[in-house]
């Protein structure tokens, strides 16, 4: 296995309390596989990535147990700057923004060159080519002539793909993607993540998508993990949990999605709010919202039970909820 | 009446076709503008710098106080460029005079040429409002910068002492900071404006620096591995840096006519030092009979600090377009 998160717990410890922004997280990611990491804002996706990564905020942040094995290593028990010459060179980072996460007074090839620089001590010419090299391999038109431009002369899509560039410039063997295609148009968002499913199938590397989109989910990820207040509430081979969600909050999520045949019907939206993760309600975190809840569900937290041999859900009531679509 | 011609996809995606193929080609896409490729490929990379050099040099309060400054720089650097006098000829039978053919600003109280003393007297200002803002600015952005990205204890105590320096009146300061300090060079007048002053620039690179690294690329850069001293001088610095130019600049202003401030009270420069303080503290006395020994070294520091704070004001415009 490439990534293993075991039992992750990260907190924040804020003014009002303790946040618990992730609450036991397990999940694995092989050679060459996608898993996307699916849930809404403050669902603990990419406070789970910033984790593995290294660049949780600490403090106000804490890592509060858990293991993080890449390579069969621990990666919190590495000192700093073991840990910094991981990132970059093992696994790297796509951002959401890419406007906001390229530096204005860079140009873009400076800023992609600097991972050569820096990791592989190469003179700034010879990163400089590099640079070139890795936006035509993005497919960013007249690369030549727009290595020297700044990051806000290029379109959305354009930026990116320099993100992109960026964070295979030295491939790594796992690429976390939080929410890469969110702040892009639609025909953009298809194109950056065919780019992003065939870089990733060249490299052969580990990729963890994080998103909220259902729909790009559908199209490059192996597998499934949904998470829920800090926790990941069902797991999944990416085509079953279409066909039949084992959890109801998958299956609203599924639900709000518009389709083409329910023209003129009212779209359906999972009632109430994610929970405060200063107060999480006890037993299931999603007993409030849950159209099946019990009293079962406002005492007892639901393990993460199997339901097959690659699905797990973490609902007392998987098998009616399997059972009832 | 035109043949009505059969319907030809090729014909008629011309019509529709530079929308469509801007909606698909994304080079060029929805935004538009300098997002796309550009339009004519020679067009030069334009960054924050380059943009604000190309504002400033349209902006005419840059073009005016710009030329008076390096008028200033020069003739301190060669003051017997404009004049052949020597600031400390003193002919005590010319005191007081007027201007006449070959000194045309007259004799200060010691019979000296007044038009030598302001030229000269233009390096002493200079150069204290060069150095003490140079010292200032490295010291207070250095160590803001590092309140600001480490922050924590290191934050908080600096913040602090900043709090204590900004709490001593300059000139009571100056007093008696200074009173203690012999000779007549500019060097205790500098160090004392840099002790004063770093906390003023120190609170601006603090605050421009936490500003900074709360952007995303920040972020992104230490998720690609960059360590922290690369993280503060390529990414965090350089975005940081605007307005430290800009207060430091008006600031420079501000440092010449505090050493004039110290020089008339007699605790900056000393005789036989020449500056524009000292003159017009000794001509002060004869301010009805011979207004001249005055109002010439008045209005050459006026205008020097004028033109420093102008060209603060033209800086700030351009790289701060949202002050505007």
């Amino acid at each position: 296995m490439l990534l293993e998160v075991r039992d992750l717990h990260v907190e924040f410890h804020t003014r009002d309390g303790v946040a618990k922004a992730v609450n036991g997280v397990n999940y694995s990611v092989a050679e060459g596989e996608t898993l996307a990491v699916l849930g809404e804002s403050g669902s603990g996706k990419s406070v789970t990535a910033q984790a593995v990564m290294g660049i949780l905020d600490m403090p106000p942040g804490k890592i509060s147990s858990g293991e993080i094995l890449f390579k069969d290593q621990d990666l919190l028990k590495l000192k700093g700057e073991e840990r910094r010459k991981i990132r970059g060179q093992e696994m790297a980072m796509i951002f959401q923004d890419a406007l906001s996460s390229l530096n204005p007074v860079l140009s873009v090839g400076e800023q992609i060159g600097e991972l050569f620089t820096v990791h592989r001590g190469m003179s700034r010419k010879d990163a400089k080519a590099k640079a070139v090299e890795l936006m035509d391999r993005v497919r960013i038109p007249a690369a030549k002539e727009r290595v020297g431009q700044y990051p806000h002369q290029f379109s959305g899509g354009m930026r990116q793909r320099i993100m992109i560039a960026m964070a295979l410039a030295l491939e790594p063997s796992l690429i976390i993607a939080d929410e890469p295609t969110t702040a892009l148009d639609v025909t953009v968002q298809a194109q950056v993540m065919d780019l992003l499913a065939e870089l990733q199938r060249e490299l052969n590397m580990g990729l963890i998508l994080i998103t909220h989109d259902l729909g790009v989910v559908a199209d490059v990820a192996d597998k499934i993990a949904v998470m829920y207040a800090g926790r990941i509430v069902e797991t999944s081979p990416v085509h079953e949990i279409y066909k039949a969600p084992a959890h109801p909050y998958t299956k609203g999520l599924l639900q709000s999605i518009p389709r083409l045949d329910q023209k003129g019907q009212e779209l359906y939206a999972i009632k109430g709010l994610p929970p405060n993760l200063l107060r999480i309600p006890p037993g299931c975190a999603f007993n409030p919202r849950c159209p099946m809840a019990q009293d079962v569900c406002r005492t007892d937290v639901p393990p993460l039970a199997q339901v097959s041999e690659t699905r797990q859900s973490a609902c007392h009531f998987w098998k009616e909820t399997l059972d009832a679509r | 009446m035109p043949e009505p011609q059969p319907y030809d996809p090729a014909i008629a995606g011309t019509g529709a076709g530079g929308a469509m193929d801007l909606a698909i080609s994304e080079g060029s896409s929805l935004d538009g503008g300098p997002g796309g490729l550009p339009k004519d490929p020679s067009e030069k990379a334009r960054s924050l710098w380059s943009d604000a050099l190309r504002d400033l040099r349209r902006n005419p309060v840059f073009i005016i106080s710009g030329l008076i400054i390096l008028f200033l720089l020069i003739i301190s650097l060669w003051p017997s460029l404009i004049t052949s006098g020597n600031p400390l000829k003193a002919d005590l039978s010319k005191a007081q005079q007027g201007s006449s053919p070959g000194h045309p600003f007259g004799y200060d109280p010691q019979g000296r040429d007044v038009y030598t003393r302001v030229v000269y007297g233009t390096r002493t200002s200079v150069t204290v409002g060069v150095c003490a803002t140079l010292g200032v600015a490295i010291v207070g952005s250095f160590l803001g910068a590092l309140a600001g990205f480490f922050g924590g204890w290191w934050d908080s105590i600096l913040s602090r002492i900043s709090d204590i320096f900004f709490g001593i009146p300059v000139v009571l300061g100056g007093l008696v900071f200074l009173s203690v300090v012999t000779g007549s060079t500019v060097w205790p007048v500098i160090g004392f404006m840099i002790l004063l002053g770093w906390p003023q620039i120190a609170r601006i690179a603090r605050g421009s620096v936490i500003t900074v690294k709360q952007n995303d690329f920040v972020q992104a850069a230490r998720a690609l591995g960059a360590s922290n001293s690369r993280m503060m001088l390529r990414h965090v610095a350089p975005n940081a840096v605007a307005p430290v130019i800009v207060v430091a600049t008006i600031a420079l202003g501000t440092y010449i006519s505090l050493e004039a401030t110290l020089s008339y009270l007699g605790v900056g420069l000393k005789e036989p030092a020449v500056s524009w303080g000292i003159d017009i503290s000794a001509a002060s006395n004869y301010m009805r009979n011979a207004p001249h020994m005055v109002l010439y070294p008045a209005g050459a520091l006026a205008l020097t600090v004028l033109a420093f704070i102008m060209l603060g004001d033209a800086v700030r415009d351009a790289l701060d377009p949202k002050l505007r």
